[in-house]
């Protein structure tokens, strides 16, 4: 072999390198390094040659093509890395989203509990808390329950005022009738619980009436208390402990106004103290009254016609109107939508599936 | 029950004034509805002459006044009454004023080009009629400048009370009086009747001829006035009158209402030249008709009292006399009457017949039985003084009941009941102030109480506990902490009202918003869901399609949906959890929960989304919601079974029923049958479930909270996957089950997760893959475990469905 034969690394290697740095992807650096240092790449070809060179051309050339061997394999490992992350970059950009695309609700956000479910569980959280238990019973009635044993006398006009639905007399001549009150669920309790008896009792109910604070159906929570020793001074405290708690507030100012009920004995209505401010309804002070409940103790004849002994046995009943209580509360202004259906309604007034009511951190957050 | 201020102060002697009589009065338990203080109302009303009235130069109809109001500064009005005219006298109302009848406050403006600075006042802008065909003529002598109301005696405030159904004797103005007396505002006004000496017997006779039915009419009064002279009442009975709400008749009519107004004690008075013969109390008969005072005529029939003479029916007893009997200012002889009616007759008289009357409304009631003479005592007197007249003698068939209840009444149970404590002396002090006497008992603390003739709703220690209550007032009863009876409380909810709440969360959760739906529905959709027994149906529904009490809470639900998408809104999940009737018995009435999804909106939301299509909602999707919501009530795995099949309103290849068991039905779901929403009226697509909560077994009771110990194994679970060809009608339910008895041990859990049907396989056949997971829990499986577990599976689902697996 000449000298002339030797190759001139320099040249090569300048070559080979600008090569390598031309690479513009993964696949055109790997052809590169196959076309340098793979088996029959011009590197290796050289590498090759060095068996058949005099020893000292070995010398020089063995050392001269190793050092490029090791320069092109730092160049190429370089521009790799440097490639790698210009794809990776690449692919980033790629991947990326307009993030302000809206994304569907979780159908735990658009589920809603309707107002009058809510308030039933506002309402059992508080008296759950004074030792009631929930009773309940059907919605359709006898005369005997809704009426005669609450002492509703025959032909009275507090019993027309109920505004009745019936149904068809059956073959006996025995005309049943949608309850018009919760009341009746007092003489199925005193049937079945011994006294103490302290049930509160929610239930539908019905009048043939309609306007926008009556509806055919509607919602009353019954509260029964029966012992030895209960009195009006007791009920008075139950309603006001009542009250703040369902509304929220400090306290209640409320007024007991002697009434008429067949089946309580004294009888009494409830007013709260309110204001308007704008839309608004402030409950518990202002300078007008609103009626919201009636109550009194559980007349004589009632205690009797449960199976008790009034003379032994007293207590108190109260009865209010669950959808009024949402309504004073929450602010609908008609109570005609409460059972429309209407899911804008429904959205708008009722509550997140987890909001469940307890004491523990107030009735509603 | 109206009064005025001045009427109740000629039974009251007091000084109070009106807020502090209306507060007393309500805080005794005569509720105060309203107050129409008219003196205040009506302060800048005054009247005025119209100095001239010209017609308006840009509007035909309207007319440009000139008002004079009094004080010579005539003021430029423009009316649009057609009665306006120059000269008038009218009611003049300034701008700056509130009108009461329209709720208006005036301004000064501008009408049609020329200023007006008031109004002139029709009785409607007034609120004291609907009339507003024009504005108030007044008389040429009314005074000019004076106070409206001072002028027509409106000065006077009303008191509107909402006496309750038990104070029959709170319907007149002396016992409204009473009650105030006795909380000590002010003292009561003896005004006792002194009789009338008669002149001469009665000439027409009263019999009763009621023989079974004489409890009707205990006893009827009746008295002569001869020669008396009808005409309109004195100014100051028409102003009593128009102050409460009562048209001015004719000055006998008008005392009949005065004296049920202020004693409660309903008269009837005929013009006896048009009474024939006696007058005979019996039971109507069949086929009897009556033209009433109101213009109406009734049908009669023997569960109706009538007064009748030889002309025939002449008056429904206690309720209206008749128009051919009343009497007019043509009347000369007036027979007065004074009766007592059983108060249930005339209820169910008044009721059937429907007619209302302030005479019923007092009878039903009950009035008091020792007024009836002193109720004519009191029209004569009153006849004799507006009409002049000859009174006879009163004549009374039967006789006047004397009611004595006596009560024994220990103090003590106004502290058991009340739980406060009067002394002897006031007690004893109310009571009489109420009429009640009292006197010792032989028991210490004790006393004696008679209850007035006037008071029929008491009868018993409670009523006696009420009276003195309200009268020491129920602000002075001091509030007592009920006793706490138990340390922590325990659950206060049955198991199916917890059911009920937790099924209504779950439900939300899943995207469904709560409806509350009528429990009556139309007749039809009752028929199409199962029910529609006449036994369930209502004898007197508030409207027709509200008729039938519902045998499931799917038909609501779903005209609910309609009603949305009318309104726009057509993707919706909506639940109800409610009550459903199969009878009439109470064990007949369950709670169900149920939904529907309409439109796309399925459990994976509803809409069209950039990120998936809008696909309409299908059988799964509630499938989904009825096994989450039994999941939720702790019934996951709890030997449930999903099979085909559901009640027909469902489509009848696409629905299905969860059973717990083989008998128990727990739900159904599935898409709605096209006939199902034909006939309600709704555009699919529907789909529905419905649970009933009253099937759902009450859990077991355990001995212990704690959970069975887990296994975990260490080693990794091995997936392997088969595909089947089967008939088409072979469940998913049946492959799963086959392949994952197949080897209890090793198998840990089975899916699917394709399913393919084409005719490729062969007619109807599918294909449907499996993914079956195997758990070693001691040893790694070898491939020679792992296939025999695989061949097992083959000859399990091969043996269970008779298909083979796919090649």
């Amino acid at each position: 072999m000449t000298a002339q034969t030797l190759p001139d690394i320099e040249a090569l290697e300048s070559d080979l390198t600008a090569r390598i740095a031309a690479a513009d992807d993964v696949p055109a650096l790997e052809a590169e390094r196959v076309a340098a240092l793979g088996k029959k790449g011009s590197v290796s070809d050289l590498l090759k040659q060095l068996g058949g060179m005099t020893p000292d051309e070995r010398k020089v050339m063995g050392p001269a093509l190793n050092g490029l061997k090791a320069r092109l394999n730092d160049a190429i490992l370089a521009r790799r890395a440097l490639l790698d992350e210009r794809e990776l970059d690449r692919r980033l950009a790629e991947e990326s989203v307009d993030v302000t695309l809206p994304v569907r609700a979780a159908p735990t956000e658009a589920g809603r509990i309707h107002p009058v479910s809510q308030v039933m569980d506002e309402i059992t959280a508080i008296v759950a808390d004074m030792g009631f238990a929930i009773a309940e019973g059907p919605d359709i009635e006898t005369d005997h329950y809704n009426f005669t044993a609450l002492n509703f006398r025959e032909g009275h006009p507090a019993r027309e005022m109920h505004d009745t639905f019936f149904f068809h007399p059956d073959e006996t001549g025995e005309r049943l009738l949608l309850r018009t009150h919760t009341s009746p669920v007092q003489i199925r309790a005193m049937e079945t619980i011994a006294p103490p008896i302290r049930v509160a009792i929610p239930g539908r109910t019905y009048r043939c009436d309609s306007d926008q604070t009556h509806t055919p159906m509607f919602h009353q929570l019954e509260g029964l208390v029966l012992d030895e020793e209960t009195h009006f001074g007791h009920l008075k405290w139950t309603l006001r402990e009542f009250c703040r708690a369902f509304f929220e507030v400090p306290d209640v100012q409320m007024r007991f106004r002697p009434s008429y009920f067949p089946f309580t004995e004294p009888s009494m209505e409830v007013d709260i103290r309110y204001e308007r401010v704008g839309d608004e309804f402030r409950l518990g002070q202002g300078d007008q009254w609103m009626e919201i409940l009636g109550c009194g103790m559980v007349h004589p004849n009632v205690i009797r016609s449960g199976g008790l002994d009034p003379e032994r046995i007293q207590g108190y009943a109260w009865g209010i109107g669950i959808d009024r209580l949402a309504m004073l509360k929450y602010g609908m202004p008609d109570l005609r939508a409460f059972f429309d259906a209407d899911v804008r309604w429904l959205r708008h007034y009722g509550f997140r599936p987890l909001d469940v009511p307890s004491l523990l951190a107030g009735l509603t957050r | 029950m109206k009064t005025t201020l001045s009427w109740l102060k000629e039974h009251l002697d007091t000084g109070a004034d009106l807020a502090t009589v209306v507060d007393r009065l309500t805080m005794i338990g005569l509720e105060v509805e309203e107050v129409e203080d008219r003196a205040r109302d009506f302060a800048p009303f005054r009247i005025a002459r119209v100095i001239s009235a010209e017609k308006h130069p840009n509007a035909d109809r309207l007319r440009v006044c000139m008002v004079d109001p009094g004080d010579g500064n005539a003021v430029q009005v423009v009316c649009g009454a057609p009665n306006a005219r120059t000269g008038m006298i009218g009611v003049f109302a300034p701008a700056g004023t509130h009108i009461p009848g329209t709720g208006i406050d005036l301004e000064k403006g501008v009408i049609r080009g020329v200023e007006s600075n008031g109004m002139l006042l029709s009785e409607r802008e007034l609120g004291l009629s609907d009339d507003h065909e024009g504005i108030v003529d007044l008389p040429d002598d009314a005074p000019v400048g004076a106070a409206y109301a001072d002028y027509a005696g409106l000065d006077d405030p009303v008191i509107d009370i909402a006496v309750t159904t038990n104070r029959s004797d709170a319907f007149g103005v002396s016992g409204i009086a009473r009650d105030l007396a006795a909380s000590g505002l002010g003292t009561v006004i003896d005004r006792s009747i002194e009789p009338v000496a008669g002149d001469g017997p009665c000439p027409v006779d009263v019999r009763l001829d009621l023989s079974d039915k004489a409890s009707w009419c205990p006893a009827f009064a009746l008295r002569l006035v001869r020669g008396v002279k009808n005409g309109p009442s004195p100014k100051w009975l028409q102003q009593k009158l128009l102050a409460i709400g009562l048209r001015p008749i004719n000055a006998l009519v008008d005392i009949t209402n005065f004296v049920t107004m202020d004693r409660s004690r309903p008269l009837h008075v005929f013009d006896a030249a048009k009474v024939k013969g006696d007058l005979t109390v019996r039971p109507a008969r069949n086929g009897e008709e009556l033209l009433a005072l109101d213009g109406k005529t009734y049908a009669l029939d023997p569960q109706v009292c009538v007064i009748a003479d030889d002309n025939g029916v002449e008056s429904l007893a206690g309720i209206m006399g008749g128009e051919a009997s009343g009497c007019d200012e043509a009347t000369t002889d007036v027979l007065i009457e004074s009766a007592l009616w059983d108060p249930i007759n005339i209820a169910q008289t008044g009721r059937r017949l429907a007619v209302v009357s302030d005479a019923r409304h007092r009878f039903e009631r009950g009035v008091d039985p020792a007024f009836t003479v002193p109720g004519v005592e009191l029209a004569t007197r009153l006849v004799m003084e507006i009409c002049g007249g000859t009174p006879t003698d009163v004549v009374v068939a039967g006789e006047v009941p004397e009611p004595r209840t006596v009560i024994e009444f220990p103090l003590t149970e106004i502290r058991r009941l009340a739980g406060i404590d009067p002394s002897m002396a006031e007690v004893t002090g109310i009571l009489q102030a109420l009429g009640f006497t009292t006197r010792p008992h032989r028991t210490e603390g004790t006393i004696t109480v008679q209850v007035p003739t006037w008071r029929p709703d008491v009868a018993i220690k409670a009523d006696l506990v009420e009276e003195v209550v309200r009268i020491i007032g129920v602000d002075n009863v001091p509030e007592v902490p009920l006793r706490h009876i138990h340390g922590v409380a325990g659950p206060v909810l049955t198991t199916l009202q917890h059911r009920t709440r937790r099924a209504k969360r779950a439900l939300a959760t899943r995207g469904f918003v709560e409806a509350m739906i009528w429990s009556f529905i139309p007749h039809d959709h009752a028929v199409r869901f199962g029910g529609g027994d006449r036994a369930l149906e209502l004898a007197n529904p508030i409207a027709a399609d509200m008729s039938d009490m519902r045998p499931s809470l799917l038909p609501g639900l779903a005209a609910a949906a309609q009603r949305n998408a009318d309104r726009g809104y057509p993707d919706l999940a909506m639940f109800e959890v409610g009550q459903v009737y199969a009878g009439v018995r109470p064990e007949d009435q369950s709670i169900a929960a149920a939904g529907v999804r309409q439109g796309t909106l399925g459990t994976t939301g509803g809409g069209r989304h950039w990120q998936s299509p809008a696909t309409p909602v299908g059988v799964f999707d509630v499938k989904a919601d009825a096994l989450a919501v039994l999941d939720a009530l702790g019934l996951a795995g709890n030997n449930i079974q999903v099979v085909n099949g559901a009640p027909d309103w469902f489509h009848p290849g696409r629905a299905g029923t969860i059973r717990q068991g083989p008998k128990t039905v727990l739900a159904t779901f599935g898409e709605f049958h096209p006939r199902t929403l034909k006939a309600l009226g709704v555009e699919g697509p529907l789909a529905g479930f419905e649970i009933n909560l009253d099937a759902i077994p009450e859990p077991r009771a355990k001995a212990t909270k704690t959970r069975k110990a887990i296994a975990l194994s260490s080693l990794q679970p091995v997936r392997r996957d088969f595909a089947f060809v089967v008939g088409r009608d072979v469940t998913a339910e049946t492959i799963l089950r086959a392949a994952r008895g197949a080897d209890k041990k090793l198998i840990a859990g089975a899916s699917v997760f394709d399913l393919f049907e084409s005719d490729a396989l062969g007619e109807d056949r599918k294909s449907v893959a499996i993914e079956v997971t195997l758990q070693p829990m001691e040893t790694t499986l070898t491939d020679a475990e792992i296939e025999a577990v695989a061949g097992k599976v083959v000859a399990a689902v091969e043996k269970a469905t008779g298909g083979t697996l796919r090649a």
